[in-house]
């Protein structure tokens, strides 16, 4: 009798926990709303959205590697690197449709290709994500510099543009590209054998072995699935500008990406995690930002809220525990 | 006229509204080595874990010399003169003898650390306990009885009135044994209390003044030791005759079906050689560290073999990985549930399903199918949890521990290596573990098991391997198994 309370108490907690972040999305949304008119004009939030889009789909694949137990500091110099390298491709092959497809491509499977390293490093050479990919983040941004002399990249292409620049039905491309893979993502870490190994790597990786589970693998995709998202995203981003800076591009992205993680619900030691949690943390950050730009608030102090809010997001969720 | 020192009034002490402590009334004198004895799950360390502050109870009081005590924190504890080797070390691998010893009550000189001092004192110490340990030695160089003489030197250390030693021999050699009992009469005279938790008869009745008996909470006895003999102590222990709680043993067929030849690894294992026929159920005894835990580590993929050939019905297999093992029919519940075993912030049926998930899964997992196996192997094993989607931290051990079996039965295993399958369960869990184990061979499935509990290895198994420090030293079969036997094979003495 007793037990059984005690576990209906439990699992109301965890039922009420697992939507603050949509609690806190809410009432964020309905503070935004009474303190500037020009909160809720569709544009400002189709604005916003975009802002999220480019951290928001790195955030995406940084979700796997959270849940798997690791985590990756290099997406935002891998941002600067696949730009560099997409525009590159872009301007050699010439200013058809062609070249945007092959830049694209180029992007998505360099992306793969640089998070597919990292997962090796931590695989195959046993160094924890945190020294892995500190190291590669400092590899990444100097090859960025290296290759492009420091210099900005600007495209040749008028087509390219369209990809961050263009719109469906009044909504952004980058907003639909990163809701969609968010669907995608959802399913793929919720409803397969593979989201669900993820998940048990993260949350015991003793048990995992023990439970006949290609550990090293799943840890490594979880990698290439990061990667995977920042090509995305600097395609996103890139295109938007149509050029690269070397040394600005995708600088904090790193954070930003954690942060909405963080902010979203997932626990930092992994085992559990959303994908929509993920969206929502996304989310939240970009409201943020867009009010203290909406309110005036001097840009040099946006850090300071930021951190803020992800102070508040660990917080609560050691509260929990 | 002996003095009271530690008296324990009316001590109960629930979890999630289970007993596990009932109505505990003791009264420990100064002086004096009192055991405390019991089966596993009897509640031997829930009672010490409220002394030293470990836990705190639901009820009832504690008297330290007449005088009423709160302990809630282990440091207070030690405060009061009690302190704890515990059975799981504490000790930090990367340190010195030394600096273990005088870990977080370090003396200083000034703003430093005096570390002469602290290395005389030690020495001095170990000097007392008889061993040749070097006071600056790393303890990850030390082996697990050294590793327990240093538990001991910190615990004295403290000049502590009570030391409580938590099943203290289990992990020692004969001879250290003698010499741990040699200190502790020592000690004894010095006026120092021991509180002593073992299960061996034997031992408790060599050195122990008094005894506490505990069967499933309660306190079933207190006798002085001269009244009472083996026999007494363990119908005390265990309460009901034997043949209760294990079902009538099922003699095997002729068919061999797995066959283990010369598995070695460097250091650990040696010439390893057995078989296993089918419907058998096949005991590997020893002490602890006699390698069987690895032996059936290695024989799943999970351990790098230096050599030696394995045998599935007939055909030689390579076995280089968990996978492979699970192709092969092949399962094995570890010993250490929580931590090899089951992910504890999942919930029942992504347990179940975790290593056979393919057979829920056409491109996605069909989360209805595995509800459904879930809620048959709830019946089937007779889990109890408040909901189907309770996470497995909030199941019991018992409960915890058919899940895990649930866990394995869904591969359809044809050979199941059981490691200590009822470890920390309640009798009644465990009556049901060995039914299914029963029933499991009945269908054809064979199982080995490794227990340290020999009343467990002698009540189900048909024939008994005995292992000790990573060889086979014997094999008992039929009538011939018995306690003596297989304790000469596992101590080295045949």
């Amino acid at each position: 009798m007793n037990f059984q309370t005690i576990n209906l108490i439990n699992l109301k907690k965890i039922d009420y926990s697992k939507y603050t972040p949509l609690i806190a999305l809410i009432v964020l949304f309905i503070l935004s709303a009474v303190a500037s008119e020009h909160f809720t004009k569709f544009r400002n939030i189709t604005n916003i959205l975009r802002q999220v889009s480019y951290t928001g789909t790195i955030a995406l694949g940084m979700t796997f590697a959270i849940v798997a137990g690791g985590f990756d500091l290099s997406v935002g110099s891998m941002t600067a690197f696949v730009g560099v390298v997409a525009i590159y491709t872009l301007n050699y092959i010439g200013v058809g449709v062609d070249a945007v497809f092959l830049a694209v491509l180029t992007a998505i499977a360099l992306g793969s290709i640089l998070g597919a390293v990292n997962g090796l490093i931590v695989t195959k050479g046993k160094i924890t994500s945190f020294v892995a990919t500190l190291g590669t983040m400092s590899i990444y941004r100097s090859l960025t510099l290296y290759v492009s002399e420091a210099g900005e990249v600007i495209s040749h292409n008028d087509l390219y543009p369209e990809i961050g620049g263009g719109y469906f039905l009044k909504v952004p491309y980058p907003v639909l590209i990163f809701l969609g893979l968010a669907i995608v993502f959802h399913f793929l870490l919720n409803n397969t054998p593979f989201g669900r190994h993820v998940c048990a790597v993260g949350a015991n990786t003793q048990v995992a072995v023990f439970s006949a589970i290609k550990v090293k693998w799943i840890t490594f995709l979880t990698f290439v699935i990061v990667g995977f998202t920042v090509g995305v995203t600097s395609i996103l981003l890139s295109s938007r500008l149509n050029s690269v800076s070397p040394g600005d591009a995708g600088i904090f992205f790193e954070l930003d990406a954690i942060a909405a993680v963080v902010i979203g619900g997932t626990p930092l030691s992994g085992g559990r995690g959303t994908i929509w949690g993920t969206v929502i943390g996304a989310v939240i950050l970009g409201i943020i930002n867009n009010m203290l730009n909406l309110m005036g608030v001097s840009p040099y102090l946006q850090g300071t809220v930021k951190g803020l809010v992800i102070l508040i997001a660990v917080l609560l969720q050691y509260k929990k525990n | 006229m002996p003095q009271s020192l530690l008296k324990i009034k009316h001590i109960i002490k629930e979890f999630s509204g289970v007993r596990v402590l009932n109505d505990i009334n003791i009264d420990i004198n100064r002086g004096e080595i009192y055991g405390i004895l019991g089966e596993n799950g009897a509640g031997k360390s829930t009672l010490l874990k409220i002394i030293c502050g470990v836990y705190t109870p639901t009820d009832g009081e504690l008297f330290l010399n007449g005088e009423k005590v709160f302990i809630s924190t282990p440091m207070e504890a030690k405060a009061l003169g009690l302190s704890m080797i515990p059975q799981e070390f504490n000790l930090i691998e990367t340190l010195t003898v030394f600096e273990n010893v005088f870990l977080g009550s370090e003396v200083k000189k000034g703003l430093l650390l005096d570390k002469n001092h602290m290395r005389e004192k030690t020495s001095k110490l170990l000097n007392e306990l008889k061993t040749d340990l070097s006071p600056n030695a790393i303890i990850s160089n030390l082996s697990v009885a050294q590793k327990q003489m240093v538990e001991i030197a910190k615990a004295l250390v403290h000049e502590s009135n009570i030391l409580i030693m938590d099943e203290p021999t289990t992990v020692l050699t004969i001879h250290e044994v003698e010499i741990l009992f040699n200190l502790m009469n020592k000690l004894k005279e010095k006026g120092v209390t021991i509180i002593f938790i073992s299960h061996k008869l034997k031992e408790v009745k060599r050195v122990c003044d008094r005894i506490l008996i505990l069967r499933d909470g309660d306190q079933i006895s207190v006798d002085e030791v001269q009244n009472v003999d083996e026999h007494d102590m363990a119908r005390k222990m265990v309460g009901r005759e034997l043949n209760q709680i294990f079902p009538e043993k099922i003699y095997p067929k002729d068919e061999v079906v797995f066959k283990v030849e010369n598995l070695s690894i460097s250091k650990l294992l040696y010439d390893i050689s057995f078989h296993l026929k089918k419907g058998e159920i096949l005991g590997f005894s020893g002490l602890i560290g006699a390698g069987r835990t690895e032996m059936a580590e290695s024989l799943m993929g999970l351990r790098k073999i230096d050599s030696g050939k394995v045998e599935i019905k007939g055909n030689a297999v390579d076995i280089q990985s968990p996978l492979d093992a699970l192709k092969n029919k092949l399962g094995y519940l570890s010993e250490d549930r929580k931590g090899k075993g089951l992910l504890l912030n999942f919930r029942i049926p992504e347990n179940i399903s975790l290593i056979s998930l393919k057979k829920y899964t056409n491109w996605f997992i069909r989360k209805d199918k595995e509800i459904e196996s879930t809620r048959n192997y709830i019946k089937q094993f007779n889990i109890k949890a408040s909901s189907l989607k309770s996470e497995l931290e909030f199941l019991s051990g018992g409960n915890q521990q058919k899940v895990y079996f649930s866990k394995w039965m869904d591969t359809d295993p044809e050979i199941l290596i059981l490691d200590e399958p009822t470890r920390g369960i309640d009798v009644n869990a465990k009556k049901d573990m060995y039914h299914f184990i029963n029933s499991l061979v009945k269908s054809g499935v064979s199982c080995i098991i490794i227990s340290s509990e020999l009343e467990e290895i002698i009540g189900l198994c048909t024939r008994v391997i005995v292992m000790r420090e990573g060889q086979i030293t014997g094999e008992v079969a039929g009538e011939h198994i018995n306690e003596e036997e297989i304790m000469y094979y596992a101590a080295g003495l045949k």
